[in-house]
């Protein structure tokens, strides 16, 4: 087993921010990703051609310091107390560590309605991700729905490489993005951004108010349905990038039993970190945005590896970025519009093909998965347990280790983390 | 490492650049669908990044790999679909 003074789980961001900070201090430092290179979801691909000066700066840092880089290695729990238990080609992969953090940032939000489990109905994240590894989309007309930031982003970048974005539906109410244009317009890298991005996206048209009703085709995507609420019209698209926003991965910190910040967020002014052995940073405790990651990442990186001091200087910069995700999750508000699209026979379980007709009469999660399998399949709930905390207000979602499906090999060294007695 | 590289994706022949995903290379091929659901619906890649194992394919022989996070190496065989 190899042992880390500094574990960093993630390497977007969060996870390159901290390992450059810690590897400074001379630490032994490793950071694990499933993915098979560095840069998460943001920087997915930009380790060569980076696309801003944010990731410009990263990579070169990171590029200077000294850790292990673990790809291509999912972890799906605890091995031991001191360690976690990976999972790479069906191989299981045990990692110590003194210092553990977790940027194990997140995913998006999917909500069912009619048509949404046809092929070519994906992420707005995910479709960005899959052009960035290689999907062609050049001459494709794609519409970009759901909700959140992202949308732009990924507006942009899809029509850079020549998609027709025919529109972006941005589910909430212009008057609800006022407090987000604000924060924006306050911050200069922000500012820039935002200009940056209304460039690129320039001749597409960006509806607030408007959401997507049902997708159609027999089998695949052929056109999608929206409405304003008062009109609804159809679409033909090859693609629908719908994110109804961002959820957190947050269920490593819960088999830990951790979800311990950098700073204590119950006091408004914090001036010192919070010091522990397990500690989560970035979108995993909560959708801040990029510069909230990176400040977190740093300050975690710091910490785990003794520089306190530093850390300490950072935590006004982190308070101000965290209060960012206050901000998002108001103007990015889901509207109950969103409760109602899908019909009885709408699947909202796409693991076990678990339909709303045979959920809706359940009062929890618990019972539902227990009667229908609803989130019993290999996503593990990730997918419908925030779509079902969404539609019916369940809150008793969880899981148990493993994280996901695992070889028997693997499952063998799987530590529950809480034993029952008895 | 070579510009680009062969796989087979349900016994065709597909030539790809280095560092095509395999879901990136099964949609370029015109092929929508990855799997198909326990009630027989086509599903194809959706999350893109690891989460729904809507894209889960077998790889060499290993079933259930997910092909948005498996890079794609000379002479790999991919099975789709549960194709045989």
């Amino acid at each position: 087993m190899e042992m880390y003074d500094v574990l960093i789980v993630g390497a977007g961001p969060a996870g390159m921010a901290a390992a450059v900070r810690a590897s400074q201090s001379g630490v032994r430092v490793g950071v694990v990703d499933d993915n098979p290179d560095l840069g998460g979801q943001i920087w997915r691909n930009e380790k060569l051609k980076p696309k801003s000066d944010e990731s410009k700066i990263w990579f070169e840092r990171i590029r200077s310091a000294e850790f292990d880089f673990i790809a291509g290695t999912r972890i799906v729990g605890q091995a031991s107390e001191n360690s976690l238990l990976g999972e790479r080609d069906g191989e299981p992969i045990e990692l110590g560590y003194h210092h553990l953090i977790l940027a194990t940032g997140a995913r998006e939000l999917f909500l069912p309605f009619p048509g949404w489990t046809l092929p070519n109905v994906m992420g707005a994240g995910g479709l960005q991700a899959l052009v960035k590894s290689g999907l062609p989309i050049e001459g494709k007309t794609v519409v970009v729905a759901g909700s959140g930031p992202l949308l732009v982003a990924v507006a942009a970048f899809l029509k850079s490489r020549g998609a027709h974005v025919a529109l972006i539906a941005e589910q909430a109410p212009l008057w609800r993005l006022g407090s987000f244009g604000l924060a924006v317009a306050r911050d200069a890298v922000k500012r820039r951004q935002a200009l940056a991005l209304r460039a690129e996206t320039k001749g597409i048209p960006y509806r607030t108010g408007t959401w997507p009703v049902e997708a159609l085709g027999h089998e695949h995507l052929e056109s999608i349905r929206l409405t304003n609420g008062r009109s609804t019209w159809q679409v033909v698209c090859d693609y629908l990038a719908c994110g109804f926003g961002l959820v957190p991965n947050s269920e490593l910190a819960g088999f830990l039993g951790s979800g311990i910040q950098t700073c204590d967020d119950s006091d408004p002014h914090p001036t010192k970190p919070v010091q522990a052995r397990v500690v989560s940073v970035g979108e995993s405790i909560g959708i801040g945005g990029l510069a909230c990651a990176l400040v977190e990442g740093e300050i975690a990186g710091l910490l785990a590896s003794g520089q306190v001091d530093k850390a300490r200087e950072l935590i006004p910069k982190r308070t101000k970025d965290r209060e960012f995700a206050t901000v998002l999750a108001h103007s990015f508000a889901l509207r109950d519009e969103l409760k109602k699209l899908a019909t009885p026979d709408t699947i909202v379980c796409r693991c076990e093909d678990v339909k709303y007709s045979a959920l809706v009469n359940y009062s929890n999660f618990t019972s539902a998965k227990l009667q229908t399998r609803c989130g019993m399949g290999p996503c593990q709930a990730k997918v419908c347990g925030a779509a079902t905390t969404f539609l019916f207000g369940w809150t008793d979602v969880s899981l148990r280790p493993p994280l996901g499906p695992v070889s028997l090999a693997t499952l063998a060294k799987v530590q529950q983390p809480h034993p029952k007695v008895g | 490492m070579a510009d680009r590289l062969v796989i087979r994706i349900d016994n065709q022949r597909v030539e790809v650049a280095a560092g095509t995903s395999v879901a990136a290379a099964i949609l370029a091929l015109g092929q929508r669908s990855t799997r198909r659901s326990v009630s027989g619906q086509p599903r194809g890649p959706l999350c893109g990044m690891g989460i729904c194992y809507e894209c889960r394919v077998t790889i060499d022989g290993l079933p259930h790999r997910l092909a948005c996070q498996a890079l794609s190496r000379e002479g790999m065989e991919i099975i789709t679909n549960g194709n045989v």
